[in-house]
């Protein structure tokens, strides 16, 4: 569990985190999404005791992360930027980690064939590729079989196949009861694999509820109708929250109306209709709409550096 | 690529046990033997310690006028240590420089959030190779220089003479202590040219500097961490060194001021 109160973070006059609270609970897979600049990894290193925080608390597992007694057995994290010398070879680098919490080179082993870096385990990280670092970070993170895993975007990098162990691998710590936090830029991958969202905008709370929740909340579903008389039809379509649009002649994209109804008034105009669904907003969607005020500043921002 | 196993002991057996200082020190042991750079810095000091003292020993043992007094031959055979010091101060940097500018210390300082720690089971291990070793290549360099000697048909002298032990001892010792500062400085600065420069501009450049002030001020050179701690085997740059032991004690005293620093800043300061 990850209790996240009144969190802010400042760097100089920079505020990252701006009194961001959340809990993060067991036995699923919460995504962390937000535009660059968020305030994600921030909180990521906040939670993991790297950054202090300038005001508010972080508690994993119901403590204070900085004064935990096992600290490996609390927590493990990825972070987005590389953790090990790359001197060291990938097993030398997991049996320094381990050996701080009393882990051998049996469980190091394993978790070396976990990420399925056998090949490559006695090469110094050096050389390694961005997906083999994302492994050896993966790998690192679970060492200690932590009861709350953070992970900073794990599939940065991967192949697809990698992709899919990936969200196997959360599915499966979740099932575990364990806590897990993972951020991704890849919306289509975070509504495969996490079931709680936590959405941030210029380090504030945009949203914390389940995946369906929010896209529902965030955008109205849409109706597509394909129809010979398109125009006449559009003409009926009339109310306060009723939107039309359309990029070709004989189709509408319609909301604020739902499918039956649509039907209906076409059906008592006589117009002949050869398509009708329903469009369900996709994750991505959501959080475009979500987060579009939040990215707008972050482009004003930037244009006022510029200059 | 092995995708299919996603194996994990339920949460309740964790294998991860409590933080000890046991621990870390393996931990951190494993670390230092594991880089290259370690076992390279340590070959290149013992290399030029013995090196420069033999080769040192030899031209003085030809020469016929040069002082065959023991604690003469003993701080001849010593010189090389000053250049020794360079290789060891980097190995101390890199020990913990090496870790910000990899990376590796969010790693570190993650598993042992406590971090203090951290800095002194790295000190630990430090001092757990580099004293004795720098003890053996001492005793090494004296025992040769007195072989060399001795071919020259000198007077050789041993251990026991008066003053030898303290410039053969002394000499591991004051390499050991300035890589403690060396260990500090780094875990103040986090960057490898900025300790390394540092270390050269105090214990190289400051007392060459220094020596050439006018009088009065060159006096407090013997201040200097650098002079200061080669009080004690006599390589002190400075025309009124210091006692010995007092010397030595001076450059303990700025080695713990600076690790209160480094300790301050490691344990205060976002990593």
């Amino acid at each position: 569990m990850i209790e996240i109160e009144n969190l802010t973070k400042r760097y100089g006059a920079k505020v990252a985190v701006d009194d961001l609270s959340f809990v993060v609970r067991p036995g699923t897979v919460t995504g962390f999404l937000g535009p660059n600049g968020a305030g994600k990894s921030t909180t990521m290193r906040m939670i993991a005791g790297l950054d202090e925080p300038t005001s508010g608390t972080v508690r994993v597992n119901g403590k204070h992360y900085r004064s935990s007694r096992a600290p490996m057995a609390e927590l493990g994290v990825l972070l987005e930027a590389k953790a090990f010398h790359t001197g060291r070879s990938a097993r030398n680098h997991l049996l320094a980690i381990g050996q701080t919490a009393g882990i051998g080179s049996r469980r190091v082993d394993e978790v070396i064939e976990m990420v399925g870096l056998c090949d490559v385990a006695g090469k110094r990280v050096g050389g390694f590729s961005l997906g083999m670092g994302q492994r050896l970070g993966i790998a690192s993170a679970l060492l200690g079989r932590p009861q709350t895993v953070v992970l900073d975007e794990p599939v940065n990098g991967l192949d697809p196949d990698g992709v899919r162990w990936i969200r196997l691998l959360l599915r499966q710590l979740a099932d575990e009861g364990r806590t897990v936090l993972v951020s991704s830029h890849l919306m289509s991958e975070m509504a495969q694999t996490a079931t709680r969202l936590v959405v941030v905008g210029r380090g504030r709370l945009i949203a914390d509820s389940t995946v369906e929740q929010f896209v529902a909340r965030t955008t109205a579903s849409s109706v597509v109708v394909r129809s010979p008389e398109a125009a006449r039809l559009r003409g009926l379509l009339q109310g306060p929250d009723v939107v039309v649009s359309t990029d070709r002649s004989d189709v509408l994209h319609i909301t604020g109306l739902d499918a039956e109804q649509i039907g209906t008034i076409a059906w008592q105009a006589n117009l002949p209709i050869l398509e009708l669904s329903v469009v369900q907003p996709s994750l991505e969607e959501a959080y475009m709409q979500a987060t579009r005020t939040s990215v707008e500043y972050a482009d004003a921002a930037s244009l006022e550096a510029v200059r | 690529m092995t995708t299919a196993s996603v194996a994990i002991a339920p949460v309740v057996s964790s294998g991860a046990g409590p933080v000890t200082a046991r621990r870390l020190i393996h931990s951190e042991w494993t670390k230092f033997r594991t880089l290259r750079s370690s076992w390279w810095t340590i070959a290149t000091s013992t290399v030029l310690t013995v090196g420069i003292g033999v080769a040192i020993a030899a031209a003085s043992a030809a020469e016929k006028t040069s002082s065959a007094m023991p604690v003469d031959v003993a701080t001849r055979g010593e010189i090389g240590s000053i250049f020794a010091q360079l290789a060891l101060g980097t190995l101390a940097v890199l020990l913990v420089s090496g870790e910000y500018g990899t990376g590796m210390i969010r790693s570190s300082m993650t598993v042992v959030p406590k971090r203090l720690p951290v800095l002194w089971a790295k000190l630990t291990v430090y001092l757990a190779v580099v004293f004795p070793v720098t003890l053996a290549t001492s005793l090494a360099t004296f025992a040769l220089g007195q072989v060399v000697w001795r071919a020259h048909g000198r007077p050789p002298t041993s251990l026991g003479a008066d003053g030898v032990a303290q410039i053969v001892i002394g000499a591991p010792l004051y390499l050991t202590v300035a890589g403690v500062c060396a260990i500090a400085i780094a875990t103040l600065l986090r960057s490898t040219a900025g300790a390394i420069s540092a270390m050269v501009g105090v214990f190289f450049v400051l007392p060459t500097v220094w020596g050439a002030m006018p009088a009065s001020i060159a006096e407090a050179g013997r201040f200097l961490p650098s002079n200061a701690g080669a009080a004690l085997p006599r390589l002190a740059t400075t025309a009124h060194p210091l006692p010995p032991w007092i010397g030595f004690a001076v450059l303990c005293g700025y080695a713990i001021a600076l690790l209160g620093l480094a300790a301050w800043r490691l344990r205060r300061a976002d990593v």
